[in-house]
């Protein structure tokens, strides 16, 4: 069965470049280009696991990480949290509020790929 | 025993003498004598009875006479020179005993006068000596208060109290640049000699630091402590304190005795740091997501060499987007934090015709060679090391002087937008751009002085630049100096009084201050003042006239201080009377746009507090403030010295009591009158002169010269 991602950003020219990306590694992807759209779309899309990135209108990729967490029902969803800021305290926020990892920007699509599909055990 | 008992006893003694051993010898003879012996004898006797008798008495009186004459010079003179002696001793230092008597007292008085005269010379000596001790301590007062007084820093110095002993010129332009409110009141309403340090300065930050202070001095450190605080006004200020210990020979155990603050207002810096912050912000942080954006476009592009040609389009699109964005960020954040990104030497605002004067200065003493200037824009400030950039324009006149022999030099200081053109320019061949690079990369001399820096060093410090120009139309041709504009902050142009004499910036009888309210027990001369004078639309404060300005010095330590004075023209809303004009000199257009007596006054009590109120006919002045105390909420409840009325205390017969007059009476001389600031310093110079007249009628205290004045006929004259 085909593992489904979620790519939540709200630039469209990392969208763009992420979505070709997945889909060419056989991977079923939707996007959402904010937090409370992310929300809707994990409920209806129920993805495997979310690339979520931090800085976002509406919903901050924190918040959305926490609102998912909360849920005990998607415990195996899995959060790759995707952000321009590379500070080391947020880094230790994001992984200490339940992402499973912490990309910093710019980052290499291979690398990417690479950890994603560890992840899903692909 | 008086010498009057012990001259009667020796007489008596003289007499028994006299007698005595004839008597008792006869007494004996007679008892061993017999009958027919003793016969005889009386017989013998008694006929010559008379003679004998004489004898003795004639003896007695030369004796009493001889004892009389010793007694005299001996004890008499002896005692006179006891209470001569004392004299000397005391009331009068220059009086001398005159020899008299017997040689013996002549002597001693003698050596009594030679011990006087040791004894005055020593203390001559001593006088002397503590004189040139005063007064070198005083100059060395003086040298330090004009050294403070130049000082670029804010420097406050305070006793335990945290009243104010010391404060330099930039202290006061530093806090009244902080002052808040619409009254300019001369000086700063904050700072002033025997004011509270804690009325611009949070207590309990002041109180912190004394702590930190004594803990490092228990623990042997460098006691100095710093902290940063935030004005009422919202800026930030260093401030940096240090103890002043009381001198003693025990190192270990000297006590605080003071305080000095130096006070930087960092506002300004920590804003530029703050904006260079955002800027790296900008470039760093914020180049993360449009780099990843473009990356990973690249990386599909080359992983994906087959993708269709739209699909390559897009990813193409993406990294000219995202790379024309990123370019646009750039520029802006250069534009817009260019100043902070500047070079960190430390520059100063300095104005660029002072720059000028002085590499002009410098070139005629060094070079003899004349300038001349341009077109010179008078006001522009820019920020240089000005050391560094005149030394570079002398060094450049030098060298062309070597090189090209120009008639003269000429500057010229215009500016574009941001920038500043500072150009030397001289008449004469053209240069090769060669030899202006190497002259760029010389290490820079003129004369004998040398400094390792080279021109490129120098515009590098200034994050400028410098260009060779030619005028070709005039035949000459032009170095340019680009450097940076600044924009100074506004206390660098505070109009100053003028003020003759030194300022009175200081005072450290002020360390022995204790701080009480007003205690009118207290002497005149102790007393801390505001002497103020008001002038008015007219004479009728109860039927509508109103104040219009208000003056006041103070007065601390028996000085007058011309420096921390209050100055206002207050609006009062009401048309000025014509007849007033030519009186206060005050026109309707001075007065329009101040602020009102609803604003002044809070400003003017804030000026007061602390302090007893003194003014020429105190009762008018009072009059016009009572009037508004309903409706500004403000009272006046210190007491109130009047001059007129004191006056009249000193001279009662006098028929005026007018301030003109007792100025002239005191023999004081003052520039301009009716003006309210200086009748309110004329008035202050009256008092100080009055409380030495009082003084001489033991008028000492606050609470006599109340009563005096009240005892007045003056007094009963009613507003």
């Amino acid at each position: 069965m085909t593992k489904k991602i979620l790519i939540v950003d709200d630039e469209p020219n990392i969208v763009i470049s992420l979505e070709f990306l997945m889909k060419k590694e056989g991977f079923d992807v939707a996007v959402a280009s904010d937090g409370e759209e992310a929300l809707a779309k994990v409920a209806s899309f129920e993805p495997d696991l979310v690339l979520l990135d931090v800085m976002m209108p509406k919903k901050s990729g924190f918040e959305v990480c926490e609102a998912l967490r909360a849920d005990p029902a998607r415990a195996g969803l899995l959060v790759v949290m995707l952000t321009a800021k590379g500070r080391e305290t947020e880094v230790a926020k994001g992984l200490a509020i339940g992402a499973d990892a912490y990309v910093t920007k710019p980052f290499s699509t291979k690398d990417l790929v690479t950890r994603v599909k560890g992840m899903l055990g692909v | 025993m008086k010498a009057k008992h012990r001259f009667i006893i020796a007489v008596i003694v003289l007499g028994l003498l006299m007698t005595g051993p004839f008597v008792v010898t006869s007494a004996l003879v007679w008892l061993d004598m017999r009958e027919a012996e003793r016969n005889m004898l009386t017989e013998l006797l008694l006929s010559r009875l008379p003679v004998g008798t004489l004898m003795t008495l004639f003896g007695f009186v030369i004796g009493v006479l001889v004892l009389h004459k010793l007694f005299k010079h001996y004890v008499e003179g002896l005692l006179r020179m006891a209470e001569t002696l004392r004299l000397m001793l005391g009331a009068n230092r220059n009086f001398r005993v005159t020899p008299e008597g017997p040689p013996e007292v002549q002597q001693l008085a003698q050596a009594a006068n030679d011990l006087a005269q040791q004894r005055d010379a020593l203390m001559d000596d001593v006088d002397s000596q503590i004189a040139r001790a005063k007064a070198s301590v005083e100059e060395e007062k003086n040298r330090l208060a004009a050294l403070m007084s130049e000082l670029a820093q804010a420097v406050v110095v305070c006793n335990l109290d945290g009243r104010i002993l010391l404060y330099n010129n930039r202290a006061r332009l530093q806090f009244k640049a902080l002052a808040q409110g619409p009254t300019s009141v001369a000086g700063g309403a904050l700072i002033g000699l025997g004011r509270s340090i804690f009325s611009i300065l949070e207590k309990s930050q002041i109180e912190h630091a004394r702590e930190v202070i004594d803990q490092r001095l228990a623990g042997g450190k460098l006691p100095i402590s710093t902290f940063t605080t935030t004005t009422r006004g919202g800026q930030l200020l260093r401030i940096q304190m240090v103890p002043v210990l009381a001198a003693s020979v025990d190192n270990a155990a000297r006590a605080l005795t003071g305080y000095v603050l130096t006070v930087e207002n960092i506002t300004r810096s920590i804003e530029e740091e703050e904006r260079r912050d955002r800027a790296l912000h900008t470039l760093s942080q914020g180049s993360r997501s449009a780099i990843g954006n473009i990356r990973a476009a690249v990386a599909n592009l080359i992983d994906y060499p087959d993708m269709e040609p739209e699909l390559r389009e897009r990813f193409l699109r993406v990294i000219d987007d995202e790379v024309a964005k990123r370019s646009l960020v750039i520029d802006q954040t250069m534009s817009q934090f260019s100043d902070s990104l500047k070079t960190r030497w430390p520059l100063e605002d300095i104005l660029g015709i002072d720059i000028i004067a002085a590499a002009q200065r410098r070139i005629d003493d060094k070079l003899k060679l004349p300038t001349k200037t341009e077109e010179v824009d008078a006001s522009l400030w820019i920020k240089a090391d000005s050391f560094s950039l005149v030394f570079a324009l002398v060094c450049l006149a030098s060298k062309l002087q070597d090189h090209y022999e120009p008639r003269e030099l000429r500057f010229r200081l215009t500016t574009n937008g941001k920038l500043a053109y500072l150009d030397l320019i001289w008449a004469g061949p053209a240069m090769s751009s060669e030899t202006f690079y190497t002259w760029e990369m010389e290490s820079m001399q003129v004369g004998s002085d040398t400094t390792p820096l080279t021109l490129r060093d120098v515009i590098d410090r200034h994050g400028g630049e410098i260009w060779y120009e030619r005028e070709k139309a005039a035949h000459r041709a032009f170095f340019r100096f680009v450097l940076p504009v600044s924009t100074p902050e506004a206390e660098q142009v505070v109009e100053e009084r003028h003020v003759t004499g030194r300022p009175e910036y200081y005072d450290f009888d002020l360390f022995k201050f204790e701080d009480k309210s007003i205690d009118l027990d207290r002497k005149l001369s102790d007393l801390t003042y505001t002497v103020f004078d008001t002038e008015t639309t007219g004479l009728e404060p109860s039927n509508g006239d109103e104040i219009i300005q208000v003056g006041a010095a103070r007065i601390v330590n028996g000085r007058l201080l011309r420096q921390e004075t209050f100055d206002q023209l207050v609006d009062p809303e009401i048309p000025l009377k014509p007849e007033g004009i030519p009186i206060h000199g005050i026109t309707e257009d001075m007065v329009r746009g101040q602020p009102n007596i609803d604003l002044v006054l809070p400003a003017f009590h804030e000026f007061c507090e602390d302090t007893v109120l003194i003014a020429h006919n105190a009762a008018f002045d009072m009059r016009f403030l009572q009037l508004k105390e309903e409706r500004t909420g403000i009272r006046f409840t210190q007491p109130v010295l009047d001059t007129l009325l004191l006056s009249a205390v000193v001279h009662p017969n006098q028929e005026s009591h007018k301030l003109d007059v007792i100025l002239e009476r005191l023999g004081i001389t003052i520039g301009t009158r009716h003006n309210a600031l200086e009748d309110a310093l004329a008035t202050g110079e009256v008092f100080l002169k009055l409380v030495k007249l009082l003084e001489d009628q033991g008028i000492v205290t606050v609470r006599q010269a109340l009563e005096a004045s009240e005892k007045t006929y003056f007094a009963r004259v009613k507003y």
